[in-house]
């Protein structure tokens, strides 16, 4: 008997615990991904995955509902004028209500819930149209002014400049002024739609600029990107595979305020009666037109006015949900 | 300091002068005619006198120009005229007598001098926008300070909700809101701001008061949603810092630790935000001023771009500019006043 069990005890003892102990600990969870990372942190913000939820429905509830809700948006009714929504009928039984206007209808008889899926539609598709352009010219001119030296001062001038303007006077000059040449080039709304994309566009880079030119500075000295020029890469291939992915979170962040400046600028617009043309539905349009009436039918000042509200609510919310989630240092915590 | 503040005023100029052409040159682009409400049984070449009698007849240089030499030159002289002839305070100078009748910026709706109309205007908006502003900053000051010292409390939690919801609602629809709410089903307000009010006794102040607080309350919600998001980042910055917790240990009450050592510290990039937002209140309130039918400097402007009045729309949108110049060349020169580490040269 060679073995005895003391031997395995000593061996145990010796030889076990040792290498126990400085062995590589292998992580009892298998790594994860830089998004799905970024995806637990995000579902943590109550707040963020409300605001996406929401956005999400009345998305939805635009791009769909013409298809739902077949009513079209301009047919005037006037015999069906007036009407208040059903749920009037619950405490007003002689409120002048029906199903086939489940949300009533305005002074004219156009129907209310397919004006607030039309005016949701036009409202959406400038305030994405406006961010997506403001994104561009930000990140180009951020790109721009980080990344090449002899461009940082004229392009941050420029930026300061831009931020020194005011805005909501000049884009009302802008509007007011330019309406009638791009009206005659792409008719009455595509002419607005224009308009309006560009004018809020136009104004509303500076922020993007500066965060973005700011992370630039950053990263580009950095070794990874010394070692992609040290090989001979282009800087335009530098840029696109090394740095833009890098800043993508700023960016996005500064993508859901944009979306939601956008929305409240097209709104103030047409709120101040110098957006679309007034038989176009547009949020801030049916909200500005029932003011005048707004004591006896609060609803349709109530219904574009929530709808406007839950939006940017939503999307500020998202964004606030996104930055912590894409920032490395709030992580996992 | 004072070598850095001279330099950003010197070049504040060039600014000014570069936002002002590229206003006016915007204008000029503008399609439209300010003799296109004039009879046509006018024959023309009446037309192009009046034309020129408007200052319109010139090259845009030349225009340019002379709206420059207006603004800067004629209308100080008129200015300091005016201090030293009808003004309380300097009044008792001897007359000076500088403007000798030269032309003045004149709006085409009007024919009167578009400055003459501004200082009509200004005392409405300064107190309906400005007290909001003031009210916005007291309300939205202790709210960021205990929503950070309590971070994650019920009270942060609202807190944090209210100011979001604040943010996310423009004004031009809690306006409408607060008129259905306060002035149609309760009847506590009225809905619609009487500029012509005067106030001599102490009902007409309670007046003056009720129709007030509106517009007031729909600024103020703006500012305050903005500020105390500002107050309770830099306050939790300054929260974790070494600092506070030295002064915890040498046995400072809670109190002195937070109001005095982190409050001091946290107030210095918000009095900076305090002051980049008031040019950007005058702005705001264009649509509030629209709601409430304040005839002040927003509505002025409104009311001048549908009439199609370029010098009006031009000197008040330079106005704006200078006030947004202006105020970031004082937040540049607190914050180094207030925070010695900043060094600008």
């Amino acid at each position: 008997m060679t073995d005895s069990p003391q031997d395995d005890l000593i061996v145990a003892a010796g030889a076990d615990l040792p290498i126990e102990a400085l062995k590589d600990t292998v992580p009892d969870t298998p790594p994860v991904s830089k998004w799905s990372a970024i995806w637990s942190q995000f579902r943590k913000h109550k707040g963020a995955m409300t605001g996406a939820f929401f956005l999400a429905i009345i998305t939805l509830g635009v791009l769909l509902g013409p298809y739902l809700w077949t009513l079209d948006p301009q047919t005037l009714d006037i015999r069906a004028k007036d009407m208040r929504p059903i749920y009037t009928a619950l405490w007003n039984a002689e409120a002048k209500t029906g199903w086939s206007h489940p949300l009533g209808t305005d002074q004219l008889g156009r129907d209310n819930l397919s004006q607030l899926i039309a005016g949701g539609r036009a409202s959406m598709a400038v305030g994405w149209a406006a961010m997506l352009l403001s994104l561009l010219i930000g990140t180009a001119v951020g790109v721009m002014a980080g990344y090449f030296r002899k461009l940082d001062g004229p392009l941050m001038r420029l930026t300061d400049l831009f931020l020194s303007l005011p805005i909501l006077p000049l884009l009302l000059v802008a509007v007011t002024l330019f309406r009638q040449p791009l009206r005659a080039n792409f008719g009455p709304e595509g002419g607005m739609f224009v308009l309006i994309v560009a004018v809020v566009g136009i104004t509303s880079w500076m922020p993007t600029a500066r965060i973005v030119r700011g992370d630039i500075l950053a990263i580009k000295e950095r070794e990874f990107v010394l070692a992609a020029r040290s090989i001979g890469t282009r800087s335009s291939l530098i840029i696109r595979r090394h740095l833009l992915p890098n800043v993508l979170s700023p960016i996005m962040v500064s993508a859901t305020l944009g979306l939601a400046t956008a929305i409240i600028t097209e709104s103030a617009l047409s709120f101040l009666g110098v957006g679309f043309p007034s038989d176009f539905p547009t949020w801030g349009k049916m909200l500005a037109d029932a003011v005048a009436r707004m004591e006896d039918f609060p609803e349709r000042v109530v219904l574009p006015g929530v709808a406007i509200s839950l939006t940017v609510l939503g999307v500020n919310y998202l964004g606030d949900g996104l930055r912590d989630a894409l920032d490395p240092r709030l992580r996992g915590r | 300091m004072l070598t850095f503040a001279v330099r950003r005023l010197v070049l504040s100029v060039p600014t000014l002068l570069f936002i002002s052409f590229v206003i006016f040159m915007l204008l000029q682009l503008a399609p439209g005619d300010p003799m296109a409400q004039v009879p046509l049984t006018v024959p023309p070449e009446v037309k192009q006198k009046m034309r020129e009698a408007l200052g319109v007849g010139e090259p845009a240089l030349v225009q340019y120009w002379k709206w420059l030499v207006q603004v800067f030159w004629t209308e100080p002289k008129v200015f300091i005229d005016w201090l030293t002839r009808d003004s309380f305070l300097l009044g008792w100078l001897p007359d000076t007598q500088l403007y000798q009748g030269e032309l003045r910026v004149i709006s085409w709706q009007t024919r009167s001098p578009v400055m003459d109309i501004v200082l009509q205007r200004i005392p409405q908006t300064l107190w309906v926008v400005g007290l909001s502003y003031v009210v916005g900053v007291l309300i939205a000051l202790p709210i960021g300070v205990y929503s950070a010292y309590r971070q994650y409390s019920v009270f942060d939690q609202a807190g944090t909700f209210v100011t979001m919801v604040g943010f996310s609602i423009p004004p031009f629809f809690t306006g409408p809101l607060l008129i259905v709410v306060f002035s149609v089903y309760l009847g506590w307000f009225p809905s619609i701001y009487d500029t012509t009010h005067v106030v001599n006794d102490w009902d007409s102040f309670m007046v003056q008061l009720r129709q007030m607080v509106m517009p007031v309350m729909v600024l103020a919600l703006q500012t305050t949603a903005q500020l105390s998001r500002y107050m309770r980042a830099s306050m939790l910055d300054n929260l974790g810092q070494d600092y506070v917790r030295t002064a915890r240990a040498k046995g400072l009450s809670e109190g002195i630790v937070v109001m005095v050592h982190v409050l001091r510290n946290s107030m210095i990039p918000v009095v900076t935000v305090i002051a980049l937002g008031v040019p950007a209140i005058f702005g705001g309130a264009i649509i509030t001023e629209n709601v409430f039918k304040v005839n002040g400097i927003g509505q002025l402007l409104l009311t001048a771009l549908f009439a199609n009045d370029l010098p009006m729309v031009m000197t008040l949108t330079f106005i704006f500019a200078f006030l947004i110049v202006l105020f970031n060349l004082i937040a540049d020169v607190l914050y180094g006043l207030l925070d010695p580490r900043i060094r600008y040269d």
